[in-house]
């Protein structure tokens, strides 16, 4: 019974991935030039998709934790590890121009650069990092660290007196972004 | 069914529903969208194929198994999900060189590859550094309200804007 359930798991996230796939495609940010337009700020694509994306996921998971029906499950992380590992990341999200997941949608639009370097590139960096995760984790990834911490947690209120103004504040920043002809 | 056949959606339509996606990513599986871990657990199988059984007793692998799971199947759905759109748009089409980038660098070739390299190689260490990507912090972790993924996604774009404008601006 619980392999059966692994492998229908497995089944359902092909499925889930299947359709994560189609709305990247569909919304344009497996294209090298509309992630290179955002990192350059003349093309607001990236973060329409993504802040739209992160306020209907915001309202309804916590909806859904607050009904018992899920438990969400925040990583743990510290400034060595987030800000230096963003800052790596960043360098790596505008030389390639893809991301691990808009990758996986450039292969499938056909895009050969990230068929070839790009897809076997970042399998290396992930293995690299697998080969000197022991002293890194020994050190820097420990170095200021905050654990699982929430901003709700962290500014010591109920979830929803951040889920709404911050819910309120995405939507005007891209209200703004619409008149501002970005 | 124009809108299966349409080339680009409103960003605001796409994120919507990738944001209902992630409903049910959670109800259905009890899990986040996230990609960048499928690809360390590439590399471990990959290099199991050539080291055999004892690359499962370093400690990275200890902590993410070499094996296929959920969010590997996810990314490959990507994959195809992105194949199907494309096809169904006419956007599909094999092309080495981005637009963008023939326009700064011209269309040789082997130098889009070595920095398509490059870029990946610092694009996966930096992603398994911070212990996510553009998916399962910049969207995911944002949206559970962890300051582990707002410090991430904050950071993926302070480096990636600084060095984009590096790139274009002062190299290119």
């Amino acid at each position: 019974m619980k392999a059966q359930t692994k492998k229908i798991q497995l089944v359902w996230g092909l499925l889930l991935g299947i359709i994560f796939g189609f709305l990247l495609q569909k919304s344009g940010v497996t294209k090298y030039d509309v992630i290179i337009g955002q990192l350059l700020l003349t093309d607001f694509t990236v973060l329409k998709v993504m802040l739209s994306a992160v306020v209907t996921g915001m309202l309804g998971l916590h909806l859904m934790q607050n009904l018992g029906w899920i438990k969400l499950r925040p990583k743990a992380g510290s400034w060595g590890k987030n800000a230096v590992g963003g800052l790596i990341f960043g360098l790596g999200f505008a030389i390639l121009g893809y991301c691990p997941g808009t990758i996986a949608g450039a292969m499938g639009n056909g895009y050969l650069d990230a068929i070839t370097g790009g897809f076997i590139g970042i399998v290396l960096g992930s293995g690299l990092l697998a080969a000197v995760y022991p002293s890194l984790n020994a050190g820097i990834l420990k170095k200021g660290y905050f654990g699982d911490l929430t901003l709700p947690r962290f500014a010591r209120v109920n979830e929803w007196i951040v889920i709404i103004p911050l819910s309120i504040v995405l939507t005007l920043l891209l209200f703004w972004l619409e008149t501002a002809g970005l | 069914m124009d809108w299966l056949t349409a080339v680009q959606w409103s960003p605001y339509a796409a994120g919507i529903g990738i944001g209902i996606l992630s409903w049910f990513t959670w109800l259905i599986s009890s899990k986040p969208i996230g990609c960048s871990t499928s690809f360390a657990r590439t590399a471990g199988m990959i290099e199991k194929l050539f080291r055999g059984k004892k690359v499962e007793g370093k400690l990275y692998y200890r902590e993410v198994k070499p094996e296929i799971d959920w969010q590997w199947m996810f990314v490959l759905g990507i994959i195809g999900g992105a194949l199907v759109s494309s096809l169904l748009s006419g956007d599909f089409g094999w092309q080495w060189i981005p637009g963008k980038w023939e326009m700064a660098f011209g269309n040789n070739m082997w130098l889009r590859f070595f920095a398509a390299l490059s870029g990946g190689i610092l694009l996966g260490f930096g992603a398994r550094w911070a212990g996510g990507c553009t998916s399962g912090h910049g969207i995911s972790g944002t949206m559970q309200l962890a300051v582990s993924s707002w410090v991430s996604a904050i950071c993926f774009f302070i480096g990636g804007i600084a060095m984009a404008h590096i790139i274009f601006n002062v190299i290119a």
